[in-house]
């Protein structure tokens, strides 16, 4: 079948096309040039007057795995608000805060997104987090294996083995847990919490295996490179949240040495301490370094006023802030000498002067960060809020009045503290597609996704030009996933299963032996019953497994 | 042409040498085609998977590091292959049209039981999705005082690795452990571990139940200390330890029999480990509002919390129960006793109970699911009932459909969750019994629905 997609205004940044009016040809799944001579067009969809773009990517999102099933269980109050009913089409659930799988797929789908990576993949709990995934319909998914407070990475560390070993470690947990990056969450820190620390600074030892932070970072960091992955080391740092934690990050970026970096949800990592109840913005700082180096790339983990739910690997983090819960109960976890998580419900409010300037911190840093290629728009979903918030957010980068509007209701003390009114940039439509698909896929290393030219797989977004921003990007015209139409008008029409993304980096099998007496030793798992196979995703009939190119290794 | 490797294995195979040769390797052969290493078990909670299992036909034997609950779990044999529609066999599509035309009309249909792998989960859920039926899984009544715990204050717990080289203070309240795991202390306490220099110095203390046997003495011969008390007094004695853990002064001497000196002594044991762990099990809690035990004890974890580190260890998820809260929570947001009657997931820990739906007429069919046990039969009803269940489950009153299913575990691939909730295992497939699988026959009724609804 031949698909023809007429005079849409494309925004395409992957092959340089900025609001050119061209028609999109798709066939088999895939976008195709026009064909040559004679063609019979079996489909035709008339664009005139609308916007084209790729499928959407959330590059950042917490959709699957252990602590986002604890979040659900948590708060039956949150579902009972938001319950969705089953229809010929789609299954039943719950929204909000703490999504059901099917929902999560089809408020994606329905908001012109096709791909989502959860970014905290334990390498312990990678095989629930598949499952979840596996039961979110229509996206594509793929995870971050998350790394660094794990025994055995520290064990290594601390024997001072060489940049080889603790290269095959990883490529070895990559293909384990079916992972595309790798991510190292408060580095060393909530192992560290399981020795009793409560802090753990970016020079600051392990009390019981003598390691810094900064050594954990420039390892894996150095690991994710030489073994080809594209994406960058993904770093949630030290100290996320506490006051005067922008001259940690400062310092993160100076001590990685010009590697790669991705420093995730860095509005939470953000913050000085001046003014009259020590909390800051350092967005201005944070964006000028990042400015300056290239080898970083950011999130912003934006949070938005409302009800919502935190989940993280970074339970020393969440432990500390536990007071702040809202309702009041939360759940921190040790994790099988691989990780922990920490869940903890939140709700920012406007009134408050914490979580007014937190919202201006994000936004500041949006609009001071000048190169949408390294810079990508995430909530921490549902972290700083749900990802149902994005069409509002997106208004708000994208529309300078509507931005200072909400900025005159927030706390005044806050409005005070932020320079938001004076920054006059407001975000084009291109840069939104550079933040929200071709950068995206870019980062992670996505082939043939993130763009509309010839030999993509089709997935399309089409939107109707509105300047009210939060409307035009809540509800696209249509939404086309590997070619077939799942959403009209801003509901599913159709569903069907994406594909799951990995890579598969090599290593040298000896490492097994060693894995395999630490495991028979200390673990409570076979390693060989650990080891996560194709099959266990695609035997279902429903998932498939998309294995993408490494780097050239020098 | 003359083919050198050709010829020189003819004239190998005269030789008895070879002949020895062929006949070991074929004995290898049978040895590897029979025998599984390492084989995960979904039935004991723990997630062993250091199982040897020998299989002759459809013949399971357990030859390596069984136990009282694993071995005879695994050793069930299959008696029925066909299924039944009243009483009388029938090809498995022709049950599968049966109980599809009980489920059509109904209007509040109970699944029951829930005890499958994930994959059979799966399916339970979009078959409950399309009927508008209750969910409810057979062990909800013993999970529910942890949940509502949970959903309360929450908790801080941990998972059996750091149990396993981190604890050097256990707390066992209310529960006999080498009872529930006939193997936990030997493959999580009395072993190498990475934080502690010898395992067998770990402190054990009962607190309310005494142990069945003495897999509680470690090694070196240290007993574990035990301060019985009824269990019905758990919640006295357990709020009793918070008070002193917290430094609150307690007038009486004793509590149900317990000194308040002991009590204080096991405080200060928690107070001065570097990794506390204190385990129950919601199942022992045989009383009514348990859940404020398991609330006690969460909050005095995290109270411990202040100066050192303790977690909380909940026992139980055996059998899928873990599996069914799971795979429910991601599907609905709510864990395993959830109602889709409105169209959409509701979830009420009480009133959506399977017996409480039978008994005062609200259900009009059930569904009965247990794939891991033929022996958990569904409860009595005269309602129209279709049973989904292990092979060689037999019934006072014949079901209006029997399907048996195949195992997870022995009879197909899968997944289940281990007790501590954190951890899936991937479950091996052993045998070729030829049973259809949970989620094979659970989807085969949806579908016929499905269809019919479209058409």
């Amino acid at each position: 079948m031949l698909i023809r997609l007429t005079g849409g205004k494309v925004y395409d940044p992957a092959s340089g096309v900025d609001g050119k009016q061209h028609d999109i040809y798709i066939q088999n799944g895939k976008i195709i040039d026009k064909p040559i001579g004679d063609f019979q067009v079996d489909k035709e969809y008339d664009l005139k007057g609308k916007i084209v773009m790729s499928g959407a990517i959330d590059m950042h999102t917490h959709i699957g795995g252990g602590k986002g099933n604890i979040a659900r269980t948590l708060l039956p109050e949150d579902h009972r608000n938001d319950p969705v009913a089953s229809t010929h089409i789609c299954r039943s659930g719950c929204g909000h805060a703490a999504p059901s799988t099917f929902i999560t797929g089809y408020r994606y789908a329905e908001m012109g997104y096709t791909t989502g990576f959860e970014p905290a993949l334990l390498p312990i709990n990678a095989r629930q987090a598949h499952m979840e995934m596996g039961d979110i319909p229509i996206l594509d998914k793929g995870g971050y294996v998350m790394l660094g407070s794990d025994d055995f990475s520290l064990r290594l560390l601390t024997a001072k083995k060489d940049q080889k070993a603790i290269n095959d470690y990883v490529a070895w947990t990559m293909n384990a847990a079916k992972a595309i990056g790798v991510k190292v969450v408060n580095p060393g820190g909530i192992n560290a919490f399981k020795f009793n620390q409560r802090k753990l600074d970016l020079d600051e030892q392990n009390s019981h295996y003598g390691v810094t932070p900064r050594n954990i970072l420039r390892v894996l960091a150095t690991a994710v490179k030489e073994i080809g992955v594209s994406h960058p080391l993904h770093v949630h740092g030290c100290n996320l949240g506490v006051p005067g934690n922008m001259q940690t990050t400062l310092d993160t970026i100076q001590g990685i040495g010009g590697l790669p970096m991705h420093l995730t949800h860095i509005q939470f990592h953000s913050y000085g301490t001046e003014g009259d109840f020590k909390f800051s913005s350092g967005a201005a700082q944070i964006a000028e370094a990042i400015n300056k180096n290239k080898n970083i790339t950011i999130d912003v983990g934006q949070i938005l006023f409302g009800q919502t739910v935190t989940a993280s690997g970074d339970n020393m983090r969440q432990h500390a802030n536990h007071k702040f819960a809202s309702p009041q109960k939360w759940v921190t976890m040790d994790i099988e000498c691989d990780a922990g998580c920490g869940v903890v419900p939140f709700k920012y409010k406007d009134q408050n002067f914490v979580n007014a300037l937190q919202w201006a911190i994000g936004l500041e840093t949006f609009l001071l960060v000048d190169d949408p290629w390294r810079i990508f728009l995430t909530t921490d979903h549902p972290n700083g809020a749900p990802f149902t918030s994005y069409p509002h957010l997106i208004r708000l980068l994208m529309d300078r009045t509507f931005r200072n509007d909400v900025l005159s209701t927030i706390h005044p003390e806050a409005q005070k503290m932020t320079t938001l009114a004076s920054i006059e940039r407001e975000y084009t439509l291109q840069e939104i597609a550079i933040m929200t698909r071709a950068g995206a896929a870019k980062l992670i290393g996505l082939q043939n996704r993130g763009g509309l030219s010839a030999g993509n797989w089709a997935d399309i977004t089409v939107y109707t030009d509105d300047v009210d921003r939060q409307k035009m990007f809540e509800k696209p015209d249509y939404v086309f996933k590997d070619g077939e139409l799942v959403v009209v008008d801003g509901k599913v029409i159709h569903t069907k299963w994406g594909t799951t993304h990995v890579v598969k980096p090599a290593f040298d099998k000896s490492i097994e032996k060693d894995l395999k007496a630490y495991f028979d030793k200390y673990l409570t798992m076979k390693v060989d019953n650990f080891k996560i196979s194709d099959d266990e995703i695609t035997e279902d009939g429903r998932g498939s497994v998309t294995v993408h190119d490494l780097k050239a290794v020098a | 042409m003359w083919d050198a490797k050709a010829d020189s294995r003819h004239v190998f195979e005269e030789t008895p040498e070879y002949r020895r040769f062929k006949y070991i390797k074929k004995r290898l052969e049978d040895i590897l085609m029979s025998e599984f290493f390492e084989v995960p078990s979904p039935f004991c909670g723990i997630g062993t998977d250091d199982l040897t299992i020998k299989v002759d036909g459809l013949k399971i034997s357990v030859i390596e590091n069984g136990c009282a609950v694993n071995t005879p779990a695994f050793e069930q044999p299959i008696t029925d292959t066909k299924a039944r529609v009243n009483g009388k066999e029938v090809e498995l599509k022709e049950a599968v049209i049966h109980a599809a035309s009980l489920l059509k009309n109904t209007n509040y249909p109970v699944i029951g039981g829930c005890a499958t792998d994930v994959n059979g989960m799966r399916g339970l859920l979009a078959l409950a999705d399309r009927t508008g039926a209750v969910v409810d899984n057979m062990n909800f009544n013993n999970a529910r005082k942890n949940i509502l715990a949970l959903q309360d204050v929450g908790w801080m717990n941990t998972t059996l690795a750091e149990v396993k080289n981190r604890c050097d203070v256990l707390l066992i309240v209310g529960a006999d452990l080498e009872g529930f795991a006939p193997r936990f202390f030997e493959k999580y306490l009395w072993n190498d571990a990475m934080f502690l220099e010898n395992t067998s110095d770990r402190e054990i203390i009962y607190l309310g139940t005494k142990p069945s046997g003495n897999a509680s003495t470690s090694p070196s011969g240290k007993i574990a200390q035990v301060f019985e008390c009824a269990t019905e007094n758990l919640p006295e004695v357990v709020t009793v330890l918070r008070a002193l853990v917290k430094g609150q002064p307690i007038q009486a001497e004793s509590v149900a029999g317990i000194s308040i000196a002991d009590l204080q002594a096991i405080a200060e044991k928690l107070k001065n480990a570097k990794y506390g762990v204190v385990t129950w099990a919601a199942g022992a809690l045989n009383y009514s509002h348990a859940e404020l035990t398991v609330q006690t004890i969460s909050e005095m974890v995290k109270d411990l919390n202040q100066t050192t580190r303790c977690s909380g260890f909940p026992l139980g998820g055996k059998e899928g129960d873990q599996t069914a809260n799971q795979v429910c929570g991601w599907t609905t947001g709510y864990a395993a006793r959830v109602s889709f009657a409105k169209g959409y997931p509701e979830y009420d820990p009480f009133l959506f109970e399977t017996n409480a739906l039978l008994d005062n007429g609200e259900a009009d069919a059930l569904v009965w699911v247990n794939a891991f046990n033929a022996k958990a039969n569904p409860p009595k009803t005269s309602l129209p009932t279709i049973v989904v269940a292990r092979s060689g489950m037999t019934f006072e009153k014949e079901p209006d459909v029997f399907i048996p299913v195949g195992t997870p575990a022995i009879d197909h691939a899968g997944h289940a969750f281990r007790l501590d909730n954190v951890v899936a295992i991937r479950l091996k497939k052993l045998r070729d019994s030829g049973l259809p699988s949970t989620a094979d026959v659970l989807n085969a009724i949806e579908k016929v629905l499905r269809e019919e609804s479209i058409c």
